[in-house]
């Protein structure tokens, strides 16, 4: 993937649970340190917008959608596990390197 | 939720003998746990749960699916009538396919099953649902690793179920030692379903038992069911209780003659009567009098005929005179054969109790029942004879059976005659016997409840306009000169091995 492409995540949450902001705490940190600028983070509080639910196949909470760029990947719980993460979600930029 | 008297309140699955087992339905407002080896039928019954909750008691439904998408499912039941679609449209049914793919999930940190929650709370409400399908739950545990949030979110979902007053079914798949893998009948305390599918002898029989029902009373039997073109059935049969309410209206047996050897002229109605007898001794002969005989009392007649098809008994009968066929017409007689071994014995016995529930006959009759009785073992088959004699009381109807035995032995597959006697109110004997190059005919009534019978042994002839019963007499006078002279019915007697 090019360094160009732009970033969009969603992530699902039901209310304000510790759990859903430390998982919002964690995507921003990480997308800051590895994505630059180019990346969007939507947050889909559930309470406020059930139906949304059944599009992405949500039932976990949280859980985080990466919509860009393609495919679809989906990783649930509060994201704690970093490595994990970027794994999951494709992030192995050079970034990620140099930072150690 | 108690009532004064502590009985829990039910919701009726509307499904056919189900209620009956159950005194009832489902616990109302709680969750029921189905659970099932694969293909035994689990989603089959928690999807008509749903059905006839809209389509009889109006109870909108919800189906969360984890196995199947709503495209699916709604192709797989079309087969057995139910249109999801129309019932979608109508705003009574919502489907919500949860799909949980391992591939694409990633897991890192604490997380709930909120979004699940959130979804059901939203189809239910969306519609105003009553009742809820998880169908099956257990599939979140091959797509999550997290078996102790799992296990957790999921009790917790079961308790948000009840507050949320929805009678919900669950289904599980049956696990090695366990009722579910996952032993989700530990959260479901309430009322647990199992469901068993065997093949005996390349035979499929479907099962259901009621493992617990908790404030409940409930049969504890296994209660074979069918699955058909109109879903599920169960043959809700418990034991013979012998609680049945008895006639003394006195009917003709049609046959001339025959009504004279018992005492009051005739049997009693709802009365079962048994005709055994060898090859050709015209047991269906005298199947087809009772028949006739019912159908002129303007009374409906189911006719099972294991051995012969509809039209070869129409033509036999009308052999010896006895015209079916205007009856056929006027659907007072509806002639049902199949083969005996196309299905297992208690699958007969609830095609049997299927055909009686839609034709609500007066009069039925079996010929003959020990084809049934070669297809099953021993216990199988005194159960279901059992089964079947309190089915007719219950619904006061008049039977008869015939039984083809040998002269010699009366055993057929460790049964005997007697034991099947046992159960019928009416016992008649018909034999052939060899004297001096003739063959000559005879019948008499071994036993007959509740009446005083002759018990004389009576000759009688076959002839083309019928069966005559001679008098004592003449019996004897038959007997020192060649009989049946005017005989052409000959063929009924050949009977034909599988």
């Amino acid at each position: 993937m090019t360094k160009d492409e732009n970033w969009e995540f969603w992530l699902y949450i039901a209310g304000q649970t510790p759990k859903s902001i430390l998982a919002l705490e964690n995507i921003t940190k990480y997308s800051k340190a590895h994505l630059k600028a180019k990346y969007i983070i939507e947050v889909i509080d559930l309470l406020k917008t059930p139906q949304l639910a059944e599009d992405d196949q949500i039932f976990a909470i949280p859980t985080l959608v990466r919509k860009a760029p393609k495919p679809l990947k989906k990783i649930i719980g509060d994201l704690s596990n970093k490595e994990k993460v970027l794994m999951g979600l494709n992030i192995h930029s050079n970034t990620a390197a140099n930072e150690k | 939720m108690k009532q004064g008297n502590n009985v829990f309140p039910k919701t009726p699955t509307g499904i056919a003998g189900l209620d009956e087992i159950t005194g009832g339905g489902f616990p109302k407002g709680r969750p029921t746990l189905i659970c099932g080896s694969a293909g035994s039928g689990k989603t089959i019954l928690a999807i008509q749960f749903l059905i006839k909750g809209i389509t009889e008691y109006d109870e909108p439904g919800v189906f969360m699916s984890f196995e199947e998408s709503a495209k699916d499912l709604t192709q797989n039941v079309r087969s057995l009538g139910f249109d999801l679609e129309k019932l979608m449209a109508q705003k009574k049914l919502k489907i919500d396919y949860v799909r949980v793919e391992r591939s694409e999930i990633q897991e890192t940190g604490e997380y709930d099953l909120e979004g699940l929650f959130i979804r059901l709370n939203h189809a239910i409400d969306s519609i105003g649902a009553k009742r809820v399908v998880l169908d099956t739950i257990e599939s979140l545990f091959s797509g999550l690793t997290n078996t102790g949030i799992l296990r957790s979110e999921i009790r917790r979902l079961f308790q948000w179920l009840k507050e949320k007053g929805v009678t919900a079914v669950i289904t599980g798949e049956r696990g090695d030692t366990t009722l579910t893998r996952q032993g989700l009948e530990e959260y479901v305390s309430d009322c647990v379903i199992l469901l068993d599918f065997r093949v005996i002898e390349q035979i499929a029989t479907r099962r259901l038992r009621i493992v617990k029902y908790r404030g409940s009373t409930h049969g504890t039997n296994e209660y074979p069911f069918l699955i058909d073109e109109n879903g599920v059935s169960v043959l809700p049969i418990t034991s013979l209780k012998l609680e049945h309410t008895t006639s003394t209206e006195i009917i003709s047996t049609g046959v001339p003659g025959l009504d004279k050897l018992f005492n009051a002229g005739g049997y009693f109605r709802g009365n079962s009567t048994l005709v055994t007898g060898s090859a050709g001794t015209a047991k269906t002969i005298l199947a087809a009098y009772f028949a006739l005989n019912s159908c002129k009392r303007n009374e409906r007649v189911l006719y099972f005929s294991f051995e012969e098809s509809p039209n070869q008994l129409i033509r036999n009968m009308l052999s010896v005179g006895i015209n079916l066929k205007p009856y056929i017409k006027s659907k007072l007689l509806l002639i049902h054969s199949s083969r005996p071994s196309l299905h297992g014995l208690e699958m007969h016995l609830l095609s049997l109790h299927k055909h009686i529930r839609e034709f609500k006959p007066h009069t039925i009759i079996i010929d003959p029942i020990s084809d049934l009785i070669t297809i099953g073992s021993k216990g199988e088959v005194r159960a279901m004879l059992a089964r079947l004699m309190d089915m007719l009381k219950m619904h006061r109807i008049t039977s008869l059976f015939t039984s083809l035995n040998d002269e010699q032995s009366l055993n057929y597959n460790g049964i005997s005659e007697e034991a099947i006697s046992s159960l019928v109110d009416t016992w008649i004997r018909v034999r052939n016997e060899e004297t001096g190059g003739d063959r000559i005919r005879s019948l008499y009534i071994v036993k007959s409840r509740g009446m005083g019978h002759s018990s004389e042994i009576r000759d009688f002839i076959v002839t083309d306009r019928g069966i005559k019963i001679m008098d004592v007499d003449s019996s004897k006078k038959q007997r020192q000169r060649a009989p049946e002279k005017a005989e052409t019915f000959s063929g009924n007697g050949a009977k034909h091995k599988l």
